[in-house]
Protein backbone atom coordinates (compact mmCIF):
# COMPACT_ATOMS: atom_id res chain seq x y z
CA UNK A 1 0.00 0.00 0.00
CA UNK A 2 2.87 2.65 0.81
CA UNK A 3 4.49 1.77 -2.25
CA UNK A 4 1.42 2.41 -4.45
CA UNK A 5 0.47 5.58 -2.25
CA UNK A 6 4.02 6.81 -3.18
CA UNK A 7 4.52 5.34 -6.72
CA UNK A 8 0.99 7.87 -6.90
CA UNK A 9 2.77 10.74 -5.49
CA UNK A 10 6.20 10.49 -8.36
CA UNK A 11 3.71 10.12 -10.67
CA UNK A 12 1.89 13.00 -9.87
CA UNK A 13 4.76 15.11 -9.33
CA UNK A 14 6.67 13.63 -12.56
CA UNK A 15 3.26 14.78 -13.94
CA UNK A 16 3.22 18.34 -12.82
CA UNK A 17 6.90 18.81 -13.47
CA UNK A 18 5.93 17.32 -16.85
CA UNK A 19 3.53 20.05 -17.08
CA UNK A 20 5.44 22.97 -15.85
CA UNK A 21 8.26 22.05 -18.41
CA UNK A 22 5.86 21.43 -21.99
CA UNK A 23 4.38 24.93 -20.46
CA UNK A 24 7.46 27.04 -19.70
CA UNK A 25 6.07 29.30 -22.00
CA UNK A 26 2.66 29.71 -23.09
CA UNK A 27 2.10 31.33 -26.25
CA UNK A 28 -1.13 33.29 -26.89
CA UNK A 29 -2.61 33.16 -30.19
CA UNK A 30 -4.91 36.52 -30.80
CA UNK A 31 -6.24 38.51 -34.01
CA UNK A 32 -5.24 41.46 -32.90
CA UNK A 33 -7.94 43.60 -35.03
CA UNK A 34 -10.86 42.86 -33.34
CA UNK A 35 -11.64 46.00 -30.43
CA UNK A 36 -12.40 45.98 -27.80
CA UNK A 37 -11.55 42.12 -27.26
CA UNK A 38 -7.81 42.40 -28.96
CA UNK A 39 -5.98 45.19 -31.17
CA UNK A 40 -2.65 46.62 -31.57
CA UNK A 41 -2.06 49.89 -30.09
CA UNK A 42 -0.73 52.87 -30.66
CA UNK A 43 2.48 51.67 -29.15
CA UNK A 44 2.11 48.51 -31.64
CA UNK A 45 1.65 46.51 -28.40
CA UNK A 46 -1.68 44.10 -27.76
CA UNK A 47 -4.29 45.42 -25.99
CA UNK A 48 -7.75 45.00 -25.38
CA UNK A 49 -10.40 42.92 -22.83
CA UNK A 50 -8.52 39.64 -23.62
CA UNK A 51 -4.57 41.29 -22.96
CA UNK A 52 -6.12 42.04 -19.51
CA UNK A 53 -7.46 38.57 -19.16
CA UNK A 54 -4.82 36.51 -20.42
CA UNK A 55 -2.00 38.24 -18.66
CA UNK A 56 -4.38 38.23 -15.10
CA UNK A 57 -5.05 34.29 -15.84
CA UNK A 58 -1.43 33.63 -16.78
CA UNK A 59 -0.32 35.35 -13.39
CA UNK A 60 -3.12 33.41 -11.32
CA UNK A 61 -1.96 29.78 -13.32
CA UNK A 62 1.63 30.88 -12.66
CA UNK A 63 2.66 30.69 -16.68
CA UNK A 64 4.63 32.92 -18.37
CA UNK A 65 2.96 34.13 -21.57
CA UNK A 66 4.07 35.42 -24.25
CA UNK A 67 1.48 37.43 -27.09
CA UNK A 68 1.07 35.83 -31.05
CA UNK A 69 -0.94 37.87 -33.68
CA UNK A 70 -2.33 35.70 -36.51
CA UNK A 71 -4.75 35.71 -38.93
CA UNK A 72 -8.38 35.10 -38.12
CA UNK A 73 -8.81 32.25 -41.20
CA UNK A 74 -5.65 30.16 -39.73
CA UNK A 75 -5.90 30.76 -36.16
CA UNK A 76 -7.59 27.52 -35.58
CA UNK A 77 -5.10 25.27 -37.52
CA UNK A 78 -2.17 27.09 -36.27
CA UNK A 79 -2.90 26.08 -33.19
CA UNK A 80 -3.35 22.47 -33.47
CA UNK A 81 -0.12 22.35 -35.11
CA UNK A 82 1.56 23.80 -32.31
CA UNK A 83 2.80 27.30 -33.23
CA UNK A 84 0.63 28.56 -30.11
CA UNK A 85 -0.99 26.58 -27.13
CA UNK A 86 -4.54 29.09 -26.83
CA UNK A 87 -6.10 31.31 -28.65
CA UNK A 88 -7.82 34.23 -26.88
CA UNK A 89 -9.73 36.59 -30.01
CA UNK A 90 -13.24 36.84 -28.78
CA UNK A 91 -14.04 32.86 -30.44
CA UNK A 92 -17.55 32.21 -29.96
CA UNK A 93 -17.59 28.62 -28.13
CA UNK A 94 -19.92 26.81 -30.63
CA UNK A 95 -20.37 22.78 -31.07
CA UNK A 96 -18.36 22.87 -34.58
CA UNK A 97 -15.47 24.34 -33.25
CA UNK A 98 -15.64 21.97 -30.30
CA UNK A 99 -14.76 19.33 -32.55
CA UNK A 100 -11.48 20.40 -33.38
CA UNK A 101 -9.81 22.40 -30.51
CA UNK A 102 -11.45 22.17 -26.99
CA UNK A 103 -12.75 25.24 -24.95
CA UNK A 104 -12.10 26.60 -21.47
CA UNK A 105 -15.20 27.73 -19.62
CA UNK A 106 -16.43 31.28 -21.22
CA UNK A 107 -14.80 34.55 -20.08
CA UNK A 108 -17.18 36.82 -21.90
CA UNK A 109 -21.16 35.91 -21.10
CA UNK A 110 -22.95 35.07 -23.99
CA UNK A 111 -24.13 38.23 -25.46
CA UNK A 112 -26.19 39.25 -28.56
CA UNK A 113 -25.08 39.93 -32.45
CA UNK A 114 -26.25 42.79 -34.68
CA UNK A 115 -26.87 44.81 -37.85
CA UNK A 116 -25.56 47.88 -38.74
CA UNK A 117 -26.04 50.31 -41.66
CA UNK A 118 -26.62 53.29 -42.87
CA UNK A 119 -30.55 53.52 -42.31
CA UNK A 120 -32.42 51.56 -39.32
CA UNK A 121 -34.72 50.53 -42.61
CA UNK A 122 -31.86 48.73 -44.23
CA UNK A 123 -32.74 45.52 -46.11
CA UNK A 124 -31.54 42.44 -43.53
CA UNK A 125 -32.38 39.83 -46.63
CA UNK A 126 -30.01 42.07 -48.85
CA UNK A 127 -26.52 41.83 -49.44
CA UNK A 128 -24.96 41.31 -45.80
CA UNK A 129 -21.25 41.76 -45.00
CA UNK A 130 -19.30 39.21 -42.08
CA UNK A 131 -16.25 37.70 -41.03
CA UNK A 132 -15.17 34.60 -42.64
CA UNK A 133 -15.42 31.42 -40.21
CA UNK A 134 -17.43 33.39 -37.46
CA UNK A 135 -20.87 32.18 -36.05
CA UNK A 136 -22.31 35.24 -37.20
CA UNK A 137 -20.78 34.12 -41.27
CA UNK A 138 -23.33 31.22 -40.01
CA UNK A 139 -26.05 32.93 -39.14
CA UNK A 140 -25.82 35.30 -42.56
CA UNK A 141 -26.08 32.40 -44.58
CA UNK A 142 -28.84 30.56 -43.37
CA UNK A 143 -30.84 33.84 -42.71
CA UNK A 144 -31.51 33.67 -46.51
CA UNK A 145 -29.93 37.09 -47.06
CA UNK A 146 -26.69 37.17 -49.74
CA UNK A 147 -23.30 36.80 -47.94
CA UNK A 148 -20.46 38.96 -48.43
CA UNK A 149 -17.33 37.23 -46.55
CA UNK A 150 -14.13 39.26 -45.58
CA UNK A 151 -11.03 38.24 -43.60
CA UNK A 152 -11.04 41.18 -41.32
CA UNK A 153 -13.50 42.39 -39.39
CA UNK A 154 -12.89 46.03 -40.04
CA UNK A 155 -13.39 45.25 -44.53
CA UNK A 156 -16.92 44.12 -43.12
CA UNK A 157 -17.66 47.59 -41.98
CA UNK A 158 -15.68 49.10 -44.75
CA UNK A 159 -18.53 47.23 -47.19
CA UNK A 160 -21.00 49.15 -45.82
CA UNK A 161 -19.82 52.62 -45.93
CA UNK A 162 -19.07 52.04 -49.28
CA UNK A 163 -22.08 50.82 -50.63
CA UNK A 164 -21.20 47.02 -51.07
CA UNK A 165 -23.27 45.43 -48.31
CA UNK A 166 -26.43 46.73 -47.02
CA UNK A 167 -25.84 45.72 -43.51
CA UNK A 168 -22.79 44.33 -41.65
CA UNK A 169 -23.46 41.56 -38.80
CA UNK A 170 -20.79 40.98 -35.77
CA UNK A 171 -20.89 41.26 -32.60
CA UNK A 172 -22.57 43.75 -30.93
CA UNK A 173 -19.93 44.84 -28.66
CA UNK A 174 -17.35 44.90 -31.63
CA UNK A 175 -19.66 47.39 -33.46
CA UNK A 176 -20.98 49.55 -30.95
CA UNK A 177 -17.98 51.41 -30.26
CA UNK A 178 -17.81 51.80 -34.25
CA UNK A 179 -21.41 53.29 -34.32
CA UNK A 180 -20.64 55.37 -31.56
CA UNK A 181 -17.85 56.97 -33.74
CA UNK A 182 -19.28 56.95 -36.78
CA UNK A 183 -21.29 60.68 -35.78
CA UNK A 184 -24.92 58.98 -36.76
CA UNK A 185 -23.72 57.65 -39.95
CA UNK A 186 -24.14 54.01 -38.87
CA UNK A 187 -26.72 52.87 -37.01
CA UNK A 188 -28.46 49.19 -35.69
CA UNK A 189 -30.89 47.64 -38.22
CA UNK A 190 -33.19 45.06 -37.13
CA UNK A 191 -33.22 43.22 -33.59
CA UNK A 192 -30.53 41.96 -31.87
CA UNK A 193 -29.60 38.25 -32.37
CA UNK A 194 -28.12 35.96 -29.49
CA UNK A 195 -25.95 33.94 -30.85
CA UNK A 196 -22.68 31.65 -29.64
CA UNK A 197 -22.49 29.97 -25.82
CA UNK A 198 -20.05 33.01 -24.80
CA UNK A 199 -16.43 33.90 -25.65
CA UNK A 200 -14.12 30.99 -24.30
CA UNK A 201 -10.46 30.42 -25.05
CA UNK A 202 -9.33 27.60 -27.64
CA UNK A 203 -6.87 25.04 -26.77
CA UNK A 204 -5.60 21.67 -28.12
CA UNK A 205 -7.35 18.85 -27.52
CA UNK A 206 -4.69 17.02 -26.09
CA UNK A 207 -3.80 19.64 -23.42
CA UNK A 208 -6.05 19.22 -21.09
CA UNK A 209 -3.62 20.30 -18.24
CA UNK A 210 -3.58 23.63 -19.96
CA UNK A 211 -7.22 23.89 -20.30
CA UNK A 212 -7.94 22.89 -16.67
CA UNK A 213 -5.25 25.12 -15.46
CA UNK A 214 -6.92 28.16 -17.22
CA UNK A 215 -10.42 26.86 -16.11
CA UNK A 216 -9.20 27.10 -12.65
CA UNK A 217 -7.98 30.82 -13.55
CA UNK A 218 -11.28 31.77 -15.23
CA UNK A 219 -13.07 30.41 -12.23
CA UNK A 220 -11.02 32.65 -9.49
CA UNK A 221 -11.40 35.53 -11.70
CA UNK A 222 -15.33 35.35 -12.19
CA UNK A 223 -14.84 34.52 -7.93
CA UNK A 224 -13.37 37.78 -6.89
CA UNK A 225 -15.42 39.95 -9.37
CA UNK A 226 -11.97 40.88 -11.30
CA UNK A 227 -13.32 39.85 -14.37
CA UNK A 228 -16.31 41.79 -13.49
CA UNK A 229 -14.02 45.01 -13.48
CA UNK A 230 -12.34 44.38 -16.82
CA UNK A 231 -15.74 43.52 -17.99
CA UNK A 232 -17.33 47.00 -17.47
CA UNK A 233 -13.57 48.20 -18.14
CA UNK A 234 -13.78 47.68 -21.52
CA UNK A 235 -17.50 47.63 -22.39
CA UNK A 236 -18.97 49.99 -20.51
CA UNK A 237 -21.41 50.07 -17.66
CA UNK A 238 -23.97 48.39 -19.71
CA UNK A 239 -22.11 44.94 -20.39
CA UNK A 240 -23.64 41.80 -19.03
CA UNK A 241 -21.56 40.31 -16.11
CA UNK A 242 -20.79 37.21 -14.23
CA UNK B 1 7.75 60.39 -29.44
CA UNK B 2 8.29 64.28 -29.25
CA UNK B 3 7.50 66.17 -26.02
CA UNK B 4 4.67 67.64 -27.65
CA UNK B 5 2.63 64.34 -28.92
CA UNK B 6 1.26 63.81 -25.00
CA UNK B 7 -2.24 65.39 -26.30
CA UNK B 8 -2.84 64.36 -29.74
CA UNK B 9 -6.08 65.37 -29.80
CA UNK B 10 -4.68 69.17 -29.01
CA UNK B 11 -3.15 69.26 -32.29
CA UNK B 12 -3.87 69.71 -35.78
CA UNK B 13 -2.32 69.79 -38.90
CA UNK B 14 1.65 68.97 -39.51
CA UNK B 15 2.69 68.66 -35.82
CA UNK B 16 -0.24 66.16 -35.12
CA UNK B 17 1.00 64.05 -38.41
CA UNK B 18 4.45 64.10 -37.24
CA UNK B 19 3.18 62.33 -33.90
CA UNK B 20 0.90 60.19 -35.78
CA UNK B 21 3.42 58.97 -38.20
CA UNK B 22 6.24 58.51 -34.97
CA UNK B 23 3.52 55.78 -33.10
CA UNK B 24 5.74 52.66 -32.06
CA UNK B 25 2.85 50.96 -34.09
CA UNK B 26 4.40 52.88 -36.76
CA UNK B 27 8.16 52.17 -36.22
CA UNK B 28 6.60 48.62 -36.57
CA UNK B 29 5.43 49.48 -40.22
CA UNK B 30 8.84 51.11 -41.21
CA UNK B 31 10.83 47.96 -39.35
CA UNK B 32 8.85 46.16 -41.96
CA UNK B 33 10.08 48.00 -44.85
CA UNK B 34 13.99 46.57 -43.14
CA UNK B 35 12.07 43.01 -43.70
CA UNK B 36 11.20 42.82 -46.99
CA UNK B 37 14.62 44.26 -47.87
CA UNK B 38 15.82 41.74 -46.08
CA UNK B 39 14.23 39.33 -47.57
CA UNK B 40 15.16 40.33 -51.09
CA UNK B 41 18.75 40.30 -50.29
CA UNK B 42 18.81 36.81 -48.97
CA UNK B 43 16.22 35.11 -50.89
CA UNK B 44 18.05 36.35 -54.37
CA UNK B 45 21.40 35.07 -53.69
CA UNK B 46 19.78 31.52 -52.27
CA UNK B 47 17.56 31.02 -55.34
CA UNK B 48 19.93 31.62 -57.41
CA UNK B 49 21.84 29.10 -55.51
CA UNK B 50 18.54 26.84 -55.40
CA UNK B 51 18.77 27.15 -59.69
CA UNK B 52 22.48 26.92 -60.01
CA UNK B 53 22.00 23.42 -58.61
CA UNK B 54 18.71 22.34 -60.37
CA UNK B 55 20.80 23.26 -63.77
CA UNK B 56 23.52 21.53 -62.91
CA UNK B 57 21.64 18.35 -61.82
CA UNK B 58 19.09 18.66 -65.21
CA UNK B 59 22.25 18.67 -67.47
CA UNK B 60 24.09 15.86 -65.56
CA UNK B 61 24.86 12.82 -67.75
CA UNK B 62 24.08 10.62 -64.89
CA UNK B 63 20.51 9.44 -65.33
CA UNK B 64 18.86 9.92 -61.97
CA UNK B 65 20.32 13.14 -61.11
CA UNK B 66 19.35 14.27 -64.18
CA UNK B 67 15.74 13.49 -63.32
CA UNK B 68 15.51 15.21 -60.29
CA UNK B 69 16.87 18.16 -61.51
CA UNK B 70 14.17 18.21 -63.93
CA UNK B 71 11.66 17.10 -61.89
CA UNK B 72 12.35 20.21 -59.66
CA UNK B 73 11.79 22.21 -62.50
CA UNK B 74 9.13 21.07 -64.01
CA UNK B 75 6.93 20.74 -60.41
CA UNK B 76 7.56 23.71 -58.79
CA UNK B 77 7.19 25.69 -62.13
CA UNK B 78 3.91 23.85 -62.55
CA UNK B 79 2.33 24.06 -59.21
CA UNK B 80 1.05 27.96 -58.11
CA UNK B 81 3.02 29.72 -55.95
CA UNK B 82 -0.02 30.64 -53.51
CA UNK B 83 -0.62 26.47 -53.24
CA UNK B 84 3.42 26.11 -52.22
CA UNK B 85 3.07 29.19 -49.74
CA UNK B 86 0.25 27.50 -48.14
CA UNK B 87 1.45 24.40 -48.14
CA UNK B 88 5.02 24.77 -47.09
CA UNK B 89 4.77 26.94 -44.04
CA UNK B 90 2.73 24.13 -42.10
CA UNK B 91 4.62 20.75 -44.27
CA UNK B 92 8.01 22.20 -43.72
CA UNK B 93 7.84 23.24 -40.44
CA UNK B 94 5.98 19.58 -39.33
CA UNK B 95 8.95 17.60 -41.63
CA UNK B 96 11.69 19.51 -39.37
CA UNK B 97 9.62 18.35 -36.08
CA UNK B 98 8.69 15.44 -37.22
CA UNK B 99 12.52 14.53 -37.61
CA UNK B 100 13.91 15.49 -34.62
CA UNK B 101 11.37 13.99 -32.77
CA UNK B 102 12.83 11.02 -34.34
CA UNK B 103 15.74 11.75 -33.48
CA UNK B 104 15.70 13.09 -29.96
CA UNK B 105 12.32 11.39 -28.82
CA UNK B 106 12.86 7.72 -29.23
CA UNK B 107 10.89 6.77 -26.32
CA UNK B 108 7.78 8.48 -27.44
CA UNK B 109 5.25 5.92 -27.62
CA UNK B 110 1.88 8.46 -28.29
CA UNK B 111 0.57 8.89 -31.75
CA UNK B 112 1.63 11.85 -33.47
CA UNK B 113 -1.12 12.73 -35.03
CA UNK B 114 -4.29 12.56 -32.57
CA UNK B 115 -7.25 13.81 -33.99
CA UNK B 116 -6.43 17.13 -35.64
CA UNK B 117 -3.84 17.89 -33.45
CA UNK B 118 0.13 17.76 -34.44
CA UNK B 119 1.88 16.12 -31.47
CA UNK B 120 5.97 16.02 -31.11
CA UNK B 121 7.55 15.94 -27.76
CA UNK B 122 8.86 19.29 -26.32
CA UNK B 123 12.30 19.02 -27.08
CA UNK B 124 11.29 18.12 -31.08
CA UNK B 125 9.62 21.30 -30.99
CA UNK B 126 10.99 24.02 -33.50
CA UNK B 127 11.38 26.54 -32.50
CA UNK B 128 11.62 25.09 -28.72
CA UNK B 129 8.04 26.34 -27.20
CA UNK B 130 10.16 27.98 -24.35
CA UNK B 131 12.10 30.28 -26.81
CA UNK B 132 11.71 34.44 -27.01
CA UNK B 133 9.68 35.51 -29.55
CA UNK B 134 11.91 36.70 -31.23
CA UNK B 135 13.24 33.29 -31.93
CA UNK B 136 10.20 32.51 -33.51
CA UNK B 137 10.10 35.29 -35.62
CA UNK B 138 13.50 34.65 -37.22
CA UNK B 139 12.23 30.83 -37.62
CA UNK B 140 9.08 32.17 -39.54
CA UNK B 141 11.18 34.52 -41.71
CA UNK B 142 13.63 31.39 -42.21
CA UNK B 143 11.05 29.21 -43.54
CA UNK B 144 9.64 32.12 -45.70
CA UNK B 145 12.81 32.42 -46.99
CA UNK B 146 13.23 28.77 -47.51
CA UNK B 147 9.98 28.59 -49.56
CA UNK B 148 10.47 31.74 -52.04
CA UNK B 149 14.49 29.80 -52.83
CA UNK B 150 12.46 26.54 -54.05
CA UNK B 151 10.14 28.67 -56.17
CA UNK B 152 11.73 30.82 -57.16
CA UNK B 153 15.04 28.34 -57.38
CA UNK B 154 13.05 26.23 -59.56
CA UNK B 155 12.37 29.16 -62.36
CA UNK B 156 16.48 30.39 -62.06
CA UNK B 157 17.17 26.60 -62.66
CA UNK B 158 15.42 26.83 -66.05
CA UNK B 159 16.89 30.01 -67.33
CA UNK B 160 20.08 28.80 -66.07
CA UNK B 161 19.60 25.77 -67.75
CA UNK B 162 18.78 27.96 -70.71
CA UNK B 163 21.39 29.54 -70.47
CA UNK B 164 23.85 26.97 -70.45
CA UNK B 165 22.52 25.58 -73.46
CA UNK B 166 22.99 28.90 -75.38
CA UNK B 167 26.70 29.05 -74.89
CA UNK B 168 28.01 28.33 -78.12
CA UNK B 169 29.12 24.81 -78.83
CA UNK B 170 31.89 25.88 -80.41
CA UNK B 171 33.27 27.25 -77.48
CA UNK B 172 33.08 24.09 -75.29
CA UNK B 173 34.20 21.78 -78.23
CA UNK B 174 37.63 24.40 -78.41
CA UNK B 175 37.51 23.95 -75.12
CA UNK B 176 37.61 20.04 -74.86
CA UNK B 177 40.40 20.47 -77.95
CA UNK B 178 42.44 22.06 -75.40
CA UNK B 179 42.40 18.93 -72.98
CA UNK B 180 40.30 20.05 -70.43
CA UNK B 181 37.76 17.94 -68.51
CA UNK B 182 34.30 18.42 -68.54
CA UNK B 183 34.88 19.67 -64.83
CA UNK B 184 37.22 22.23 -66.40
CA UNK B 185 35.30 23.04 -69.23
CA UNK B 186 32.07 23.52 -67.08
CA UNK B 187 33.71 25.52 -64.67
CA UNK B 188 36.24 27.76 -66.88
CA UNK B 189 33.95 28.15 -70.31
CA UNK B 190 30.95 27.31 -69.71
CA UNK B 191 30.00 29.03 -66.65
CA UNK B 192 31.48 32.78 -67.10
CA UNK B 193 29.63 32.71 -70.33
CA UNK B 194 25.91 31.57 -70.03
CA UNK B 195 25.50 34.89 -67.38
CA UNK B 196 24.66 36.87 -69.98
CA UNK B 197 21.87 34.87 -71.52
CA UNK B 198 21.08 34.44 -68.51
CA UNK B 199 20.67 37.53 -67.22
CA UNK B 200 17.48 38.82 -69.11
CA UNK B 201 15.69 35.89 -67.58
CA UNK B 202 16.83 36.41 -63.80
CA UNK B 203 16.43 40.14 -64.25
CA UNK B 204 12.68 39.54 -64.99
CA UNK B 205 12.63 36.81 -62.19
CA UNK B 206 14.14 39.61 -59.78
CA UNK B 207 11.43 42.13 -60.73
CA UNK B 208 8.97 38.74 -60.13
CA UNK B 209 10.56 38.40 -56.65
CA UNK B 210 10.12 42.02 -55.94
CA UNK B 211 6.16 42.22 -56.02
CA UNK B 212 5.99 38.40 -54.34
CA UNK B 213 7.14 39.98 -51.00
CA UNK B 214 3.64 41.06 -50.21
CA UNK B 215 3.16 37.02 -49.86
CA UNK B 216 5.27 37.02 -46.79
CA UNK B 217 2.23 38.19 -44.86
CA UNK B 218 0.16 34.49 -45.40
CA UNK B 219 3.57 32.99 -44.24
CA UNK B 220 2.80 35.31 -40.57
CA UNK B 221 5.48 37.38 -41.04
CA UNK B 222 4.29 40.64 -40.28
CA UNK B 223 5.42 42.80 -43.28
CA UNK B 224 3.89 45.99 -44.88
CA UNK B 225 1.03 44.88 -46.54
CA UNK B 226 0.03 43.80 -42.87
CA UNK B 227 1.19 46.66 -41.51
CA UNK B 228 -0.09 49.02 -44.20
CA UNK B 229 -3.84 47.03 -43.57
CA UNK B 230 -3.78 47.35 -39.89
CA UNK B 231 -2.64 51.08 -40.18
CA UNK B 232 -5.03 52.37 -42.66
CA UNK B 233 -8.01 50.81 -41.06
CA UNK B 234 -10.53 53.03 -39.14
CA UNK B 235 -9.39 54.06 -35.74
CA UNK B 236 -12.14 54.63 -33.62
CA UNK B 237 -11.37 57.02 -30.43
CA UNK B 238 -12.07 54.57 -27.73
CA UNK B 239 -8.71 52.60 -28.49
CA UNK B 240 -6.19 55.06 -29.68
CA UNK B 241 -5.45 58.67 -29.52
CA UNK B 242 -4.98 59.23 -33.70
CA UNK B 243 -8.46 58.47 -34.63
CA UNK B 244 -9.42 58.52 -38.22
CA UNK B 245 -11.47 56.84 -41.03
CA UNK B 246 -10.14 54.74 -43.22
CA UNK B 247 -6.98 55.09 -44.69
CA UNK B 248 -6.08 52.34 -46.19
CA UNK B 249 -6.05 54.01 -49.67
CA UNK B 250 -3.22 56.56 -48.39
CA UNK B 251 -1.59 53.11 -47.25
CA UNK B 252 -1.57 51.15 -50.12
CA UNK B 253 -0.80 53.88 -52.43
CA UNK B 254 2.49 54.42 -50.89
CA UNK B 255 2.89 50.95 -51.13
CA UNK B 256 2.67 51.22 -54.40
CA UNK B 257 4.79 53.96 -55.11
CA UNK B 258 8.06 52.26 -52.99
CA UNK B 259 7.58 49.28 -55.36
CA UNK B 260 7.51 51.25 -58.57
CA UNK B 261 10.73 53.02 -57.01
CA UNK B 262 12.45 49.82 -56.00
CA UNK B 263 11.99 48.27 -59.20
CA UNK B 264 13.05 51.27 -60.93
CA UNK B 265 16.29 51.25 -59.21
CA UNK B 266 16.39 47.50 -59.95
CA UNK B 267 16.26 48.49 -63.89
CA UNK B 268 18.74 50.86 -63.89
CA UNK B 269 21.15 49.03 -61.89
CA UNK B 270 20.09 45.56 -63.63
CA UNK B 271 21.07 47.57 -66.98
CA UNK B 272 24.19 48.46 -66.13
CA UNK B 273 25.23 45.07 -65.27
CA UNK B 274 23.97 44.20 -68.38
CA UNK B 275 26.64 46.16 -70.14
CA UNK B 276 29.49 45.15 -68.11
CA UNK B 277 28.57 41.32 -68.85
CA UNK B 278 28.11 41.76 -73.04
CA UNK B 279 31.88 43.39 -72.75
CA UNK B 280 33.77 41.18 -74.59
CA UNK B 281 31.19 38.44 -75.78
CA UNK B 282 30.48 36.90 -79.04
CA UNK B 283 26.85 38.50 -79.14
CA UNK B 284 25.48 41.22 -80.61
CA UNK B 285 25.34 43.61 -77.59
CA UNK B 286 29.02 42.46 -77.56
CA UNK B 287 29.77 42.95 -80.67
CA UNK B 288 28.34 46.32 -80.89
CA UNK B 289 30.17 47.69 -77.96
CA UNK B 290 33.30 46.55 -79.79
CA UNK B 291 32.52 48.68 -82.97
CA UNK B 292 31.52 51.41 -80.62
CA UNK B 293 34.69 51.46 -78.86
Amino acid sequence: MKTLTLTTAALALTAGMAFADAHSTVRLGTEGAYPPFNFINDAGEIDGFEADVGNELCARAELTCEWVTNEWDSIIPNLVSGNYDAIIAGMSITAERDEVIDFTQDYFPPTASVYVALSADADLTGVVAAQTSTIQAGYVAESGATLLEYATPEETVAAVRNGEADAVFADYDFLAAIVDASGGELTYAGEPVPLGGGVGMGIRESDAELRDAMDAAITSMKEDGTLNTLLVKWFGDDVTTY
Amino acid sequence: MFAYCADPSTLDGLTWLSCYLTTGKHMGFYYAFGTVLLLLAITAPVSLAFGFGGAAMARSRILPVSWIGKAYISVVRGVPDIVFFLFFVIAIDQIFELIRHKIKCPEWTEPIRQGSDFIVCQAAKLPLGNSPQWVHEVYGFSIAVLTFAIVFGAFAANILFGAMRAVPRAQLETAEAYGMSHRQVFRRVLVPQMWVYALPGLSNLWMVLIKATPLLFLLGVEDIVYWARELGGTKTPQFTAYPHGDWRMWYFLFLLVFYLCLTKVSEVVLERLMLRLTHGQATTGGESQRRAA
